[in-house]
């Protein structure tokens, strides 16, 4: 068990298991690892989803600076291939959630949602970059259309010079 | 289909079975109630102009009037999942309740995963195991697509899962959908009894007793583990229940589901089986336009 135990400080990340991430920076062991309360607040600063969403949740980092989202709770650290969904990509300047965790949490953003006509969802989930008007936030931000009635999320986009970019994973664009 | 010519002691209306076989599956998906009502997701496919007709039997099967059910906006969204009918079948039977601990001991590409998770309103955990390290990614991917956060996916052989790593002494409940000689998926894959042999059914069959047996130890008293297969053979079905009935301290129990069926055979190549395997059902092809299928309900005794 030598390199795995948790406590002590100068740990590393070790990246074959699920650790479960601090509370908040007072109880944070691993440098440089994310807190709960700063995944919650970047959720709740960047896109406006409050942090009662996240409620029953915890907060896991596996692979340095990939965080995932669980429903409920399991021990810590623990060994295995999945738990719950990656939800977000920290230890980089510009922290990035990904396709799913939007498709799955977007719907409560209520800033930096950019609304796209049909045609432009179209464009975004074949994975290609376009040009856009868009007087907000440069970075990544939730790309949402109108579908059966309701404004529903399609992933995440990255908007930098006028141009909004796709990075809607390989297996997950669609022609359509 | 010669293989299939073994079964003609069992189906009633052979030539009947035989002609469903030859033809394709009908395109059904499952709405993922995780991202979706059955309601949102039929609005979608209207906005796409993809027609769709209700399953009686099912709140969330939709037949589609299209071939490519991947290609629509409700699939992109993850609201709805390419599933074929009787694949459905054992989720529903097994039934998980929202915050309940449920094996997937078989779990990949994760259809029935994200079945038991919906089933769940995704809360409590599904540990979706799969001995086979290629399809993790498979399931990994439908299981991120369809919006499930509570199931955890581990990579081991079934016949000796240990429970250590959640901390976890029982499952509440358990679904046993092991690989088999798949003859039941010959309408979606026409080639697939080109390399059927008897030697493959006998040792698929030993590995699908292991598997049902850990099952059955890993879930409580009470608890419920539900057995399926995608095949015919009796060997590979009521053969594995009754030696698990005698190996293991549980009972098989009544179920419905509102689609045809028909009782598991007691009785198969001169050997006789424990009578309660009746209350297994089989799922013919020309019943209900699907695949082939066989499900058992059984209760863990002590």
């Amino acid at each position: 068990m030598s390199g795995e135990s948790g406590g002590g400080a100068g740990k590393t990340n070790v990246g074959q298991r699920f650790d479960r991430l601090p509370e908040t920076a007072d109880e944070r062991e691993v440098e440089g690892r994310a807190t709960r309360r700063e995944v919650v607040d970047w959720w709740d600063d960047r896109f406006g989803v409050p942090p009662e969403t996240f409620d029953g949740y915890t907060f896991w980092e596996k692979g340095k600076g990939k965080i995932w989202i669980l429903r409920g709770e399991a021990p810590s650290p623990i060994r295995v291939e999945a738990l719950g969904m990656t939800f977000l990509r920290t230890r980089q300047e510009h922290w990035k959630p990904t396709t799913d965790a939007v498709q799955r949490f977007g719907r409560e953003a209520t800033r930096n949602v950019i609304r796209l006509t049909r045609e432009q969802a179209r464009t975004f989930v074949r994975g290609e970059d376009q040009e856009l008007d868009w007087d907000g936030d440069w970075g990544y931000l939730v790309a949402a259309h109108d579908q059966a009635g309701a404004p529903e999320p399609l992933g995440v986009g990255l908007y930098v010079h006028g141009e909004l970019q796709s990075p809607v994973p390989k297996g997950r664009q669609r022609d359509l | 289909m010669e293989t299939l010519e073994r079964y003609e002691p069992l189906v009633d209306d052979f030539e009947a079975f035989l002609d469903a076989c030859r033809r394709p599956l009908p395109s059904v998906v499952r709405v993922n109630t995780i991202k979706a009502t059955p309601e949102r997701a039929k609005a979608a496919l209207d906005e796409d102009g993809v027609g769709w007709t209700d399953r009686e039997w099912s709140d969330t099967v939709l037949e589609l009037d299209t071939d490519a059910p991947g290609s629509t906006w409700a699939s992109y969204h993850g609201w709805v999942h390419g599933q074929e009918e009787v694949s459905a079948i054992p989720a529903e039977v097994l039934a998980p309740e929202a915050g309940e601990r449920v094996w997937d001991a078989c779990a990949a590409p994760g259809s029935k995963t994200t079945q038991l998770a919906a089933l769940m309103d995704d809360e409590g955990l599904v540990v979706a195991n799969d001995n086979n390290l290629g399809r993790l990614s498979a399931l990994r991917f439908n299981t991120e697509r369809l919006g499930v956060t509570n199931a955890a996916v581990t990579n081991a052989d079934a016949r000796n899962f240990s429970l250590k790593p959640f901390d976890l002494d029982a499952f509440d409940r358990a679904l046993v959908d092991v690989p088999c000689s798949c003859e039941g998926t010959i309408r979606k894959n026409p080639t697939t009894l080109d390399d059927w042999t008897m030697d493959h059914v006998r040792s698929v069959a030993g590995v699908q007793k292991g598997i049902l047996r850990r099952a059955v130890q890993a879930t409580k008293e009470g608890g419920t583990v539900v057995y399926s297969t995608c095949t015919f053979a009796p060997e590979e079905n009521e053969a594995v229940v009754d030696h698990v009935l005698d190996e293991e301290d549980c009972r098989l129990v009544e179920f419905d589901v509102g689609l045809d069926a028909r009782p598991g055979v007691a009785e198969w190549d001169g050997e006789r089986f424990d009578e309660s395997v009746r209350k297994a059902k089989r799922f013919y092809p020309h019943h209900n336009d699907t695949g082939g299928f066989f499900c058992a309900k059984l209760e863990v005794a002590g």
